[in-house]
């Protein structure tokens, strides 16, 4: 944009020379620092990416087998070189699974009133507006707290699956609602206006209309919000998802572990076979990161319509 | 003439439908409020709010017990400190080279890279700083006080590059937001890049900026994971060096929530009042932050 522009303004028989002529830099010792300086801070960024990438990949290669897929011995131990992270697997499939069943209904119900139902002069839906501003920015082990506080122990639904799903549900929920919101507003009022003008009611129009449209957009921001999810530690462990768990969850009310909470509690364990299989963990999580974020990627650039 | 549409009947049920899932949100919030004012008036109830906020040792789960929240509000202070000294360069000079450098291709391409780095989970980053980062920190440190096994400094390190992301990618949106013609106005007084980005496009995007440090101060008061596993649970008196390990108050509670403390135990109730320091503050850092955003738009667009 800064080349074009000096350019534009003049009018020469060849465009082209004056081009140059005026896109010609002098270069100076401080632009250049500059841009350098610039340089280094995304390249300490990058870095220090690849540095823990392949930090994890190297000491958890002679994890990386079958045996993450064996469960937690009960003398671990001495039984650490045979031990995996099963229940951990299992236990961040049924945790994620209910969260997605519980946030992605709400977050998009709420983010429907808000974009074609809301009026957004009273209030009240201001009010509601920035009050989900605010949820986004609440610390995660706050949710914790509201966890211990209120779920766990007032609603009496106790250390449990449900517990840790209804818990991450609410801490995602902000992250749902702005992105399906975002991909509503992208659909154009006129294909609105064209519905109401067929005869159409608000929902028919929503639902018919407006949704279908929106898709991407939202599962977009849906996946990346279950990935959020799905590396979040910090409230589970006021939830009870810190001890050793051994057995795979069966039902919404077991207790459970998932794979950032096992990470933890392998961190905690001296013997050198648990960093590893930490480490190997580590991995595991990051390449079913590393898939959701594709997969939301592939999405938004396949399925979104440019209108 | 126009006849006016028949009220489906399910219209109405839809309708009550959405507005009940847009409630769980403010049903969150008062949730979160209740969960954590409750418990913590009890909390003071036994202890004063003088002795809270003065007494310099922390040691409710020992049995000399002393409840000053002053240690776990100086050691969040120093990891904070650390991190927003690294973030706020890395995370500035990123955000001014893809807005102003970097052609749309490679924009393209850095920006989602850089994006990666919040996805990474918090245990991951505190795993790297205790087994990679602190090793090589404690071979590299001059003095012979060598930082301990776990300290402050290298989980505000982690942490300072955990928030890279958030400070890059709102200071960048702030930055786009810039109208042209500031820059040709000052491209046409002969001015370079440099001179355009430093004077021109940082000055008149700085409302954005702030907001961007505003909210990666918050989020460094609190992310719990980084600081648990790299800077420790010790709790006791006020760290006088980031080379030292200690509690902040996010680890503080999630230390004493692994245990199965007795309910209504005042050791219990420690992690409500902790909880409520943690969320006035960010509370009003998130306000700040949103507050000014809102500045910026209205500015320019």
């Amino acid at each position: 944009m800064t080349t074009a522009t000096p350019a534009h303004a003049a009018t020469a028989s060849d465009p082209a020379r004056v081009r140059a002529e005026l896109t010609r830099r002098r270069t100076r010792p401080g632009d250049v620092a500059f841009r350098l300086a610039l340089q280094l801070c995304l390249l300490v960024a990058f870095a220090f990416l690849i540095a823990l990438i392949s930090f994890a990949v190297y000491k958890g290669w002679n994890r990386l087998d079958a045996r993450l897929w064996e469960n937690m011995p009960t003398g671990r131990a001495s039984r650490a070189a045979a031990a995996g992270v099963q229940s951990a697997i299992t236990g961040t499939l049924w945790v994620i699974g209910l969260t997605a069943a519980i946030c992605l209904p709400v977050g998009i119900a709420s983010a429907v009133y808000l974009e074609e139902y809301a009026d957004n002069t009273r209030w009240y839906n201001r009010l509601l507006e920035l009050n989900i501003q605010n949820l986004a920015g609440v610390p995660s082990i706050v949710f914790g707290i509201l966890g211990l506080g209120l779920i766990a122990r007032v609603l009496g639904l106790g250390f449990t699956v449900a517990t840790a799903a209804v818990v991450l549900s609410l801490l995602v929920l902000p992250t749902v609602i702005i992105a399906s919101r975002e991909a509503m507003r992208a659909v154009p009022r006129s294909i609105r206006e064209a519905s109401y003008a067929l005869g159409a009611t608000r929902w028919q129009t929503t639902w018919r209309q407006v949704l279908p449209a929106a898709v991407p957009g939202m599962a977009t921001g849906s996946i990346l919000a279950l990935s959020r999810a799905l590396g979040e530690a910090a409230p589970l462990i006021l939830l009870g998802a810190v001890t050793f768990i051994r057995f795979n969850p069966d039902s919404l009310l077991s207790s459970y572990t998932t794979l950032p909470i096992q990470i933890y509690n392998l961190i905690k364990e001296p013997q050198a076979e648990f960093q590893e299989l930490a480490a190997a963990a580590i991995v595991l999580l990051l390449v079913i990161l590393l898939l959701m974020n594709s997969a939301a990627i592939l999405v938004r650039n396949r399925f979104q319509k440019r209108w | 003439m126009v006849r006016r549409g028949r009220r489906r009947p399910g219209e109405r049920l839809i309708e009550t439908l959405l507005v009940v899932a847009a409630i769980v949100s403010i049903a969150t919030t008062m949730g979160i409020v209740v969960s954590l004012v409750v418990p913590t008036v009890e909390f003071f109830g036994h202890v004063s709010v003088v002795e809270f906020l003065t007494e310099t040792e922390w040691t409710p789960l020992f049995s000399d017990k002393h409840y000053g929240v002053v240690p776990l509000l100086v050691a969040t202070l120093w990891v904070t400190a650390v991190a927003i000294v690294i973030a706020i360069p890395v995370g500035l000079g990123a955000a001014i080279y893809l807005s102003e450098y970097a052609a749309p291709r490679t924009r393209k391409i850095l920006k989602p890279v850089l994006e990666i780095l919040a996805g990474i989970p918090t245990v991951v980053y505190g795993f790297f700083a205790l087994t990679f980062l602190n090793p090589r920190l404690v071979d590299l440190w001059p003095s012979a006080a060598k930082p301990e096994f776990q300290n402050l400094l290298v989980a505000g390190i982690a942490m300072g590059i955990m928030i890279v992301p958030t400070i890059a990618s709102l200071s960048e949106d702030a930055m786009s937001a810039v109208p042209h013609s500031l820059r040709e106005g000052a491209y046409a007084l002969a001015s370079t890049k440099a001179q355009v980005s430093t004077r021109v496009v940082v000055p008149a995007a700085l409302s954005g900026i702030v907001a961007a440090i505003v909210l990666g101060v918050s989020r460094a008061l609190g992310e719990t994971m980084i600081v648990t596993i790299a800077a420790g649970l010790k709790t006791a008196g006020v760290p006088a060096s980031p080379t030292e390990g200690a509690a902040t108050m996010t680890a503080y509670i999630a230390g004493a929530g692994q245990g199965d403390l007795p309910v209504s135990s005042l050791e219990y109730l420690t992690i409500f009042a902790v909880g409520s320091t943690l969320f006035l503050f960010t509370f009003a850092l998130n306000a700040i932050s949103i507050r000014l955003v809102r500045t910026f738009r209205e500015v320019y667009e």
